[in-house]
């Protein structure tokens, strides 16, 4: 057939959608570095600036220049990578970043992972067993989940685990100081250590991972859990679960092969909204266990009134985000059963 | 919240209101920790057995008794009149962040779903751009590029809000264009505008009331977290998120109660925002009830 299949044209309409979005970040966060109140040149140059380097930071920001201008500037800046300096740190915040970017995708994933793990099965037992206790149990999760400020959750985690059983390693970052941090490959502790076969740094790495990231993954636990449930409850009522039963093929193959695949799509669409939460608690959950990641460096820029780094971190928050959106909705496309299903 | 009233069918409202909530006493518990909150912010100042931020350095650190229900702070000051009073200022963060948010959706959602064309073409890539950014995270920059006041902080949970609401009432006004009793009411010689307010967006009302219970949870989450993180409140400002924040410092060497009294009743807070959402749900369209 001369013409792409449909799945394919799919893929590339999505990423086609994604562009216009991309923009739309850039400009919004173009306006809020150009939106402090007075001017701007000086809150980049930073509080210990004299006359002449904040008149340097208007020069090299552009800050002379008429508005658009200084968006093509900016635009330029970003495209080479350049998101200014950072003035707590001295390096450029692009570096800073990349830096600390893995610490924070290993704990995010994680927590993702860890409450995928937990919140499909339970939504799936409580559509399937609707009115037992999994059920009772899940509706208690979801509403106690949703209500759990993540920044206390972690603080209990910590009092309960570190303080009052002792179990837990105490709460200051990624690895602790007795083992040797592992070669840099891929900057995920947990990945790097396995490859080196060192399992000791693992195992520490994994220890200092775990309450942070369950934190996290309480939090992200609900809302798939409710989406799960409610998606499987409607797969199961409708008519060609019935017309599998009918036909006689097992439960299990009815529940697995088309309810579960069926249930599954509205779950994936939810994962997008789920990320926003995970991405915004991640920078309060960092902030609890002084764990290195672009949270934390946030929210000490912030102290510091470091306005580079912190535009540095919601655009690149942003752009994270719009990537994740992107790979979730191409992974939509993967497993519904409805795309191409005409060609075929 | 806002003075909209609630949102009962005309006729036996009161009836079914009494019905609903004897049916379910989960709605009922709802109203009533509802009503204990606004009595704490509206009385707790006048009713705390101790000055917020009256400091007394021979009482510091005491575990919770008698004297002092939730104990005191590592200065002296009593944490639970710091806790009823900060219900106050965390309640009016957001209750000012949801009422912001609702007045500004429901304008644009309402104009963009009735006239349509470019107006709605404009607004939804607007929209679209907010929601590409995870939410707390573009709040973060809103406060830190407007300046770290309170504020700022309603108006940068107004603005993650607004979404949500303009969404609601555009799709909810969309429906309602063409309906015959809107062009009823415009054949008998009201204004386009006239008959937006007073004729279609009354409909929106009831989903909204639910957008804004569950919202309000929401809000105050928000507010915490940014404050927990030193955006917004200064301490010594009694605030729930803050003194999570300084508890946080001394629950490590077992001083539990400086964080977890504070942070008990944020959740307490937004669990009943929560209950109070799915109980109007309950109210408003009992088709939805799970």
């Amino acid at each position: 057939m001369p013409a792409p299949s449909p799945r394919l044209r799919a893929v590339l309409l999505r990423c086609a959608q994604a562009i216009p979005v991309v923009i739309g970040v850039v400009v919004i966060s173009f306006l809020l570095t150009r939106a402090l109140p007075g001017d701007p040149a000086v809150y980049f140059a930073g509080i210990m600036a004299d006359d002449a380097s904040i008149e340097e930071t208007r020069v090299a920001m552009g800050l002379d220049k008429p508005l658009p201008q200084q968006f093509a500037i900016y635009v330029g800046d970003l495209l080479r990578g350049d998101l200014g300096m950072s003035l707590t740190s001295g390096r450029p915040v692009a570096t800073d970043l990349a830096n600390r970017l893995p610490a924070s995708l290993e704990l995010t994933l994680t927590a993702l992972l860890l409450a995928c793990a937990i919140a499909i099965p339970m939504g799936v037992m409580a559509a399937t067993r609707s009115g037992t206790w999994v059920d009772h149990l899940c509706r208690v999760v979801v509403t106690a989940g949703v209500s759990l400020p993540t920044f206390f959750t972690g603080i209990l985690l910590i009092f309960v685990f570190y303080y009052l059983l002792g179990i837990a390693p105490a709460p200051l970052g990624r690895l602790d100081f007795i083992y040797i941090e592992p070669d840099h490959v891929t900057g995920f502790y947990l990945i790097d250590a396995a490859l080196m076969g060192d399992w000791e740094t693992w195992r520490g790495a994994a220890k200092q991972l775990i309450l942070p990231a369950g934190t996290l993954a309480l939090f992200t636990l609900a809302p798939v859990a409710r989406m799960t449930r409610a998606a499987m409850l409607t797969a199961l009522s409708s008519d060609f679960i019935r017309t599998a039963r009918a036909a006689g093929l097992s439960g299990r193959k009815v529940l697995y092969a088309y309810a579960f695949r069926n249930a599954l799509l509205p779950v994936v669409t939810t994962l997008g909204m789920v990320f926003s939460f995970a991405l915004g608690a991640n920078v309060l959950v960092e902030k609890v266990f002084a764990w290195p990641g672009i949270g934390s460096y946030a929210v000490e820029a912030l102290v510091v009134s470091d306005y580079a780094a912190v535009q540095g971190f919601v655009l690149a928050m942003a752009l994270l985000f719009v990537l994740l959106n992107l790979v979730i909705d191409l992974l939509y496309t993967a497993i519904d059963p409805r795309i191409g299903f005409d060609a075929r | 919240m806002t003075d909209a009233p609630l949102p009962t069918p005309r006729n036996s409202g009161w009836a079914h209101l009494v019905y609903v909530l004897r049916d379910n006493p989960v709605t009922l518990l709802a109203f009533t920790l509802f009503a204990f909150l606004i009595f704490c912010a509206v009385l707790g100042p006048s009713v705390v057995p101790y000055d917020p931020l009256q400091t007394n350095a021979a009482k510091s650190l005491q575990p919770p008794s008698w004297e002092h229900w939730f104990g005191t702070d590592q200065i002296g000051r009593d944490v639970f009149s710091r806790v009823i009073v900060a219900t106050r200022l965390d309640l009016s963060i957001s209750v000012a962040a949801v009422a912001l948010s609702f007045v500004v959706g429901s304008v644009l959602g309402a104009i963009a779903g009735y006239w349509g064309g470019w107006l709605d073409a404009v607004l939804n890539r607007c929209l679209d751009t907010i929601m590409a950014f995870p939410l707390f995270v573009l709040a973060m920059g809103i406060v830190a590029a407007l300046g770290n006041t309170i504020e700022n902080i309603i108006y940068a949970t107004a603005i993650i809000n607004m979404p949500f609401y303009a969404r609601l009432v555009r799709a909810e006004v969309n429906i309602r264009r063409d309906a015959g009793f809107a062009r009823a009411a415009k054949l008998s010689g009201n204004s386009d505008l006239r008959v937006l307010a007073c004729h279609i967006f009354p409909n929106a009302l009831p989903p909204m009331m639910v957008q804004v219970s569950l919202n309000l949870g929401w809000a105050i989450l928000n507010a915490a977290g940014l404050s927990f993180i030193g955006l917004g409140v200064r301490p010594p400002t009694p605030e729930w998120g803050i003194m999570v924040a300084e508890g946080a410092n001394f629950i490590v060497s077992g001083e539990w109660w400086l964080a977890v009294f504070p942070g008990l009743w944020l959740m307490l807070a937004v669990f009943t925002f929560n209950l109070l959402g799915d109980g109007l749900r309950d109210i408003v369209d009992p088709r939805k009830r799970s």
